[in-house]
């Protein structure tokens, strides 16, 4: 039975919070929340500040927020009615989420109506947006699968060549260790970092298809061979010196995992395409000066899974509050139509190392210094014969608490693959 | 003030002015009545109320009878969160009151140098605990923390990412800020202490480490009570710096009580057992000061000042 003091109390807090600061007249003004960390943050922030200058009639307020902070900020503040009126965010189970509370606005209806938004941008991008049907955000920025970054000059130290197989990499972990090398960065307190190597492996080994079971729900989703697998392998990989020492304790949002790779201190890292921005602005002569490569995970011997499959995100996302006003509504379109990846954002994004979701966009850079990433991230975006969401993203936030809570406990060998297992299978359909 | 009422003007009677002392005092306890009823009961009530529900924090709250209190005491993680937090309770009160004591009987001294250390000493508690993890944490990185910037090995441990020593440097930090707080009610307490009583024990010939045992230390029981009761409490409510410092890592080790609540509430979008693991730690939290309470003898009442 319901009791509708939740809508009661969201319906207050929404005539005192910031969502609802319109004043009459031409003085209307709508909120939006995103990320922060440069290079991205700047171009957020020049995109709200073009759209204001072009629309004085109706602007937008932008606050930006820390990765992990905002994960939890956004979820608190859409709960007590306090939502800003565009809400950034990563689609999929969290989406999900909020439109089983009625907290966003259905947006199929709109983008029938202005088919040219929908138009220019990738069709996989509209996956994470769509529930059950409906679309609920408006997809925008850059594609980020997740590649194996690594340092050139790391591997030139000990004569190797970048692996092309599971094995390969399990022969350069001693090597890498001997020359005092950590074979792979890592920001393991942030969690989720230690997780796309559980959905690289597991894809790799045993397909999409065993995800795809777990993220339907089908009971003891987990208990497929593919998975213990994956997870001895995690296991073996940890237990050899994979990982560089004190990866628990490394946030990803202090970028240390990357300083990491960029210092030569470690020889890869498993990390999104977000963070090739970060490097080229924080690493000095690294980017620039060709020392980074990259590529896709590599194939594990004897797995089904195809090696143009990639996980990562296909998109951003920004979904209008079902609690703001009308004129702020409003505001939030015309910026979904006029504001939202214009020829100058798409450029902006491109000069951060990102590919924008919108078609055509690899003539953006020709002649960039970044073509050559640029052009490798739009292969593996485009190439790829399935574009997986990241887990925790796909799951609703109970299920993916849990997941991302026993992951980090593997990693720390305090449970067993099979212990996983049965930890995973029990929030199955959550 | 009634009781002080000017003479030039014709005053009321005694007997009303003991009334109007009766009609008013009252009403001067309702202003901290209200914030308390307010920020204190009513949201304890809600809590209570939303553990027998099942609620994400966004949409509407359904009511599930027992559900959320038989999902949390199911929950191994529960033990584990509450044998946690009492190894913080116990280990910070092991480790900061010895260290208070002493650090308080030495500045409760005269001496100036001593006022200059106390005001050096006060600094760490009017930092942020936030600002205090994350200087922490930068200071204690594993391979670009004081210990790899210095070349000193000694120091450059996996701090935060081995279960024990991640706890051990919890401990550390959270006794690092408080031990000045700590200090201050000492410092306080020794200067009560009648100085007759030293001067009798001199001249029956103690030396300075006899006093202490035998009369600073006794004569500190109380202080010894009220801020153990503080140290215990206190601890049980402690999140910010442990969530910035290891976030409740690695794996499970250092998740206490309270940390297990916001990752069931806010991660996880489970109010209804966060708020049963928020009743729980009200009530821990009563049991034990009422317990220190006991602990502090028949008779609390009674003074330790001379001549009384």
């Amino acid at each position: 039975m319901g009791v509708p003091l939740g809508a009661a109390l969201a319906a207050c807090g929404g005539t005192a919070g910031p969502g609802s600061t319109s004043g009459s007249g031409g003085g209307a003004k709508a909120t939006y929340w995103y990320l922060s960390v440069q290079p991205q943050e700047g171009v957020r922030t020049r995109a709200v500040e073009r759209f204001n200058k072009a629309n004085p009639g109706g602007t937008i307020t932008g606050t930006p927020f820390q990765n992990d902070a905002y994960k939890t900020k956004i979820k608190t503040a859409i709960g007590a009615g306090q939502a800003p009126t565009i809400i950034w965010g990563w689609g999929g189970g969290t989406l999900r989420t909020y439109v089983q509370a009625g907290q966003v606005e259905d947006l199929t209806s709109w983008f029938d109506q202005n088919a040219a938004v929908k138009d220019r941008l990738f069709p996989s991008s509209f996956g994470a947006a769509t529930i059950d049907g409906k679309i609920y955000a408006m997809p925008c920025e850059t594609v980020q699968p997740i590649v194996l970054f690594y340092n050139k000059t790391a591997f030139e130290k000990i004569g190797a060549e970048p692996p092309t197989s599971w094995g390969d990499i399990m022969d350069l972990v001693p090597k890498f260790n001997k020359a005092g090398i950590a074979p792979f960065s890592l920001g393991g307190q942030s969690r989720w970092t230690n997780m796309m190597w559980l959905e690289f492996l597991l894809d790799r080994i045993g397909g999409t298809e065993v995800f795809q079971a777990v993220f339907d729900g089908k009971k003891d989703a987990w208990s497929h061979p593919a998975v213990l697998d994956m997870l001895t392998k995690v296991q073996d990989l940890v237990k050899a010196g994979g990982f560089i020492k004190g990866f628990s304790s490394i946030t990803a949002d202090s970028n240390a995992d990357q300083a990491l790779l960029y210092t030569g201190k470690a020889a890869m890292m498993l990390h999104g395409t977000w963070t090739y921005g970060g490097m080229s602005q924080d690493g000095g002569d690294f980017v620039p000066g060709g020392h980074l490569g990259y590529m896709n995970f590599p194939p594990v011997e004897g797995g089904k899974g195809d090696p143009s499959n990639t996980v990562g995100n296909p998109g951003q996302y920004l979904s209008i509050s079902s609690k703001a006003t009308p004129e702020q509504k409003e505001i939030a379109k015309k910026f979904f139509a006029t504001g939202v990846l214009t020829d100058q954002e798409g450029k902006e994004w491109v000069e951060t190392g990102g590919v924008p979701i919108v078609k055509g966009s690899d003539a953006a850079w020709a002649g960039s210094k970044d073509a050559d990433f640029l052009n490798f991230v739009y292969g593996i975006a485009s190439n790829a014969k399935v574009f997986a969401q990241s887990w925790d993203q796909a799951l609703s936030p109970t299920a993916a608490e849990v997941l991302l809570d026993n992951i980090a406990k593997l990693f720390q060998l305090s449970i067993t693959p099979q212990q996983w297992v049965d930890n995973m299978n029990a929030v199955i359909g959550q | 003030m009634t009781a002080f009422a000017p003479p030039a003007r014709p005053g009321p009677p005694p007997a009303a002015t003991r009334e109007a002392r009766g009609g008013v005092l009252p009403w001067l306890a309702v202003p901290a009545l209200v914030i308390f009823v307010g920020f204190g009961v009513i949201p304890l009530l809600g809590v209570l109320f939303l553990s027998f529900t099942s609620w994400d924090g966004l949409g509407e709250i359904h009511l599930s009878g027992l559900t959320s209190w038989r999902a949390v005491l199911a929950d191994p993680g529960l033990p584990h969160a509450l044998w946690v937090t009492f190894l913080v309770m116990a280990a910070s009160w092991a480790f900061q009151t010895p260290a208070s004591i002493l650090i308080g009987v030495f500045l409760a001294g005269r001496q100036r140098y001593r006022a200059v250390l106390a005001v050096l000493f006060f600094i760490p508690l009017l930092l942020s605990q936030a600002a205090i993890a994350i200087a922490y944490k930068a200071l204690l990185d594993p391979n670009f923390g004081l210990g790899a910037g210095l070349h000193i090995d000694l120091l450059s441990q996996d701090w935060l990412g081995r279960p024990v020593l991640a706890f051990s440097t919890v401990i550390f930090v959270v006794s690092w800020q408080f031990i000045p707080f700590h200090s201050l009610i000492y410092q306080g307490g020794v200067r009560q202490i009648p100085r007759s009583m030293y001067e009798a024990a001199e001249i029956d010939g103690a030396g300075r480490v006899r006093k202490f045992f035998s009369i600073t230390l006794p004569q500190l029981k109380y202080t010894i009570i009220t801020s153990s009761t503080l140290m215990v409490v206190g601890s049980l409510t402690f999140f910010d710096l442990i969530f910035v410092l290891t976030a409740g890592g690695p794996g499970d080790a250092t998740r206490v009580l309270a940390l297990d609540m916001y990752k069931r509430g806010f991660q996880a979008n489970l109010m209804g057992p966060a708020s049963a693991i928020a009743v729980i730690l009200v009530l821990v939290g009563l049991a034990l000061a009422l317990l220190l309470r006991r602990l502090g003898g028949r008779n609390p009442g009674a003074s330790q000042l001379e001549g009384a």
